[in-house]
């Protein structure tokens, strides 16, 4: 294999934070001495990502992810440690690495407000210095895989947020970059909309071997879009690997749902009853013991229907936080 | 067609369509724009009169010429840039400019061209309704009003780049705003907006003299009313050069370190 698209080593931000207390008192002492303290956002992390690999970064608010993103995107520059990104130190902001890589944030826009779309697209043709025809190629497909259509055509001040997000992702990939930062690219947006970014996103990469590198609340997102997640909080990894093996080193519960014909007995002998509807039971019931669980159930009831479920990856993440520690 | 060529073009093309979604917005700054110096135009007016006619060889109708070109001036070399860099941190636009791999400055300068020429359509009118109000006495020459040209494009790159500069103070402090004010109130007293600097006390004259505030839109005006004799002319615009190529340069050893700063910050 060849070298990864990123490496990260000992990776560190600090921030420095002038402290005061509130009110007027405090407010004047701060005229004449100021105070502050450094805030650790990124703590010493490492990683390597391959090409074309979708990696999630996920963790709660303030866990250091976009701190991260903008490290390796060269808007930051870190306190500590070392970051390669296709082959550049990202901070140097080399333009042959800033031709390569694009960055889509959820909750800002690059669009120009007033103007249509297209107006936006052409600005950026020309600040990549893109040839026409490969401009138009790249349009096209983008225009096509995205359902954009007439949207170029209108003021972005006139588009949804969830057509805006198309046309943001459209802009940022014009020049075809091989590496994205994607952070939060679905926030705000309607499910049937996420459903579309996201398989556009998978589609992407499929087609063009991009690497990706997203954050995301949703984990509908991360579910559908990456087989490997990072798990941050404190500014430190809790985990590096398959979302399957942090479902399995995690969840200490799986749910087991049973559909039962006739009267539904008193369940709380086999587990702790979760949600019950109709004929349908769910039972929560620590993974060690769910073979014993679901024979027990076959064998002592009328069973119609049972399944065993893994529970959502929500409440994974939850505990994984909770545990702060790396398995 | 060269990159940058390509690239101007393209940007004051966007951005023209941009401004021509801003008609009122335009109509509304060119109250602004012309207001003020009428202001100082009626200020100067009454105290000719009130002293025989002129005031340190000004007189009414020299005031009127005076303030026209220089709102013209004002308006050609002016940019609004500065103002926007606060936002552009705080609301992280910056991030932005910077993924991009050219630098943020051309977008500004393009956008600022694209800016002066849809203001143009209502300036003009304006100034021309405002010539025949105010009956401005032109005694200008021919070398003057070719000179005036360098002199213009001299004062805007200068102005331009000193304001870039001053802006980029938003990186070190968040209350940048406050910044701006000082150098505008600075540029009102030393650039000859307030008044003529050749009315001014000899003292603040001095200064003015040894400042590039004066070339950013003084000394414009004084070429194109044909107040300078051609030497002095030529001297005027070796100095913009120097001020200019001066600011250039410290902008670009600023910038890095501006960079440096967000990027140890963040925004």
């Amino acid at each position: 294999m060849g070298a990864p698209a990123i490496s990260v080593e000992k990776l560190a931000k600090t921030y420095l934070v002038p402290v005061r207390e509130a009110g007027l008192r405090a407010a004047l002492v701060s005229l004449f001495r100021r105070e502050s303290r450094r805030v650790t956002a990124v703590d010493a992390i490492g990683f390597s990502v391959e090409p074309g690999e979708v990696v999630g970064f996920l963790g709660p608010n303030g866990a250091g992810k976009t701190t991260t993103l903008k490290m390796l995107s060269g808007l930051l520059h870190p306190t500590d440690g070392e970051a390669h990104v296709l082959g550049h130190v990202p901070w140097r902001r080399e333009h042959a690495f800033l031709q390569r890589i694009t960055l889509v944030m959820g909750q800002r826009n690059q669009l120009i407000w007033d103007i249509p779309v297209a107006d936006s697209m052409e600005r950026n043709r020309a600040i990549y210095g893109l040839d026409r025809a490969r401009y138009r190629r790249v349009l096209d497909e983008l225009v096509e895989l995205l359902e954009l259509g007439s949207l170029l055509e209108r003021p972005v001040r006139n588009l949804s947020l969830g057509e805006r997000m198309k046309c943001e992702l459209a802009v940022a990939l014009l020049h075809e970059p091989q590496m994205l930062f994607l952070d939060e690219p679905t926030i705000g947006v309607d499910v049937t909309m996420q459903r579309r970014i996201r398989e556009f996103i998978a589609d992407y990469n499929r087609r063009t071997g991009a690497t990706v590198l997203l954050t995301s609340h949703y984990m509908a997102d991360v579910e559908a879009l990456c087989r490997r997640v990072i798990v941050i909080h404190h500014g430190r990894i809790l985990f590096d690997g398959l979302l399957a093996a942090l479902v399995a080193s995690f969840a200490s519960h799986k749910t087991v749902s049973v559909q039962i014909a006739g009267e539904i007995p008193d369940l709380s002998g086999y587990g702790e009853v979760v949600s019950r509807d109709g004929e349908r039971v769910a039972l929560r019931v620590p993974k060690a013991e769910t073979p014993k669980v679901t024979a027990r159930l076959l064998a002592d009831l009328p069973i119609s229907d049972l399944v065993v479920e893994d529970p959502p990856i929500e409440e994974v993440i939850e505990r994984v936080f909770a545990a702060e520690s790396v398995p | 067609m060269s990159y940058f060529a390509d690239l101007y073009a393209t940007y004051v093309r966007v951005y023209l369509a941009a401004e021509t979604q801003y008609r009122a917005a335009n109509a509304i700054w060119l109250i602004g724009i012309v207001l003020e110096p009428l202001i100082y135009l009626s200020v100067w007016s009454a105290v000719a009169a009130t002293q025989g006619g002129e005031v340190a060889g000004f007189t009414p109708g020299d005031f009127a010429a005076y303030y026209l070109v220089l709102t013209l001036v004002n308006q050609l070399t002016s940019d609004w840039h500065m103002w926007e860099f606060q936002y552009r941190v705080q609301l992280g636009h910056f991030a932005f400019l910077l993924i991009r791999p050219v630098h943020p400055i051309h977008g500004d300068i393009a956008e600022n061209l694209a800016h002066k020429i849809a203001m143009q359509v209502v300036l003009v009118p304006a100034l021309g309704l405002l010539a025949l109000a105010f009956r401005p006495h032109f005694a200008t020459n021919f070398e003057s009003l070719v000179l005036f040209v360098p002199a213009l494009a001299f004062a805007f790159a200068l102005r331009f780049a000193f304001e870039w500069m001053v802006a980029l103070a938003c990186f070190w402090t968040t209350r940048v705003m406050a910044v701006n004010r000082a150098y505008f109130m600075v540029l009102l007293f030393l650039s000859g907006q307030v008044a003529p600097l050749e009315i001014l006390p000899g003292w603040l004259a001095a200064i003015a003299n040894a400042l590039p505030f004066r070339f950013m839109i003084a000394f414009p005006v004084e070429v194109a009313l044909g107040r300078l004799p051609v030497n002095e002319i030529l001297d005027g615009l070796a100095l913009q050069a120097v001020w200019t190529a001066a600011c250039v340069a410290l902008l670009a050893l600023l910038w890095p370190a501006a960079l440096r700063r967000f990027a140890s910050v963040g925004g």
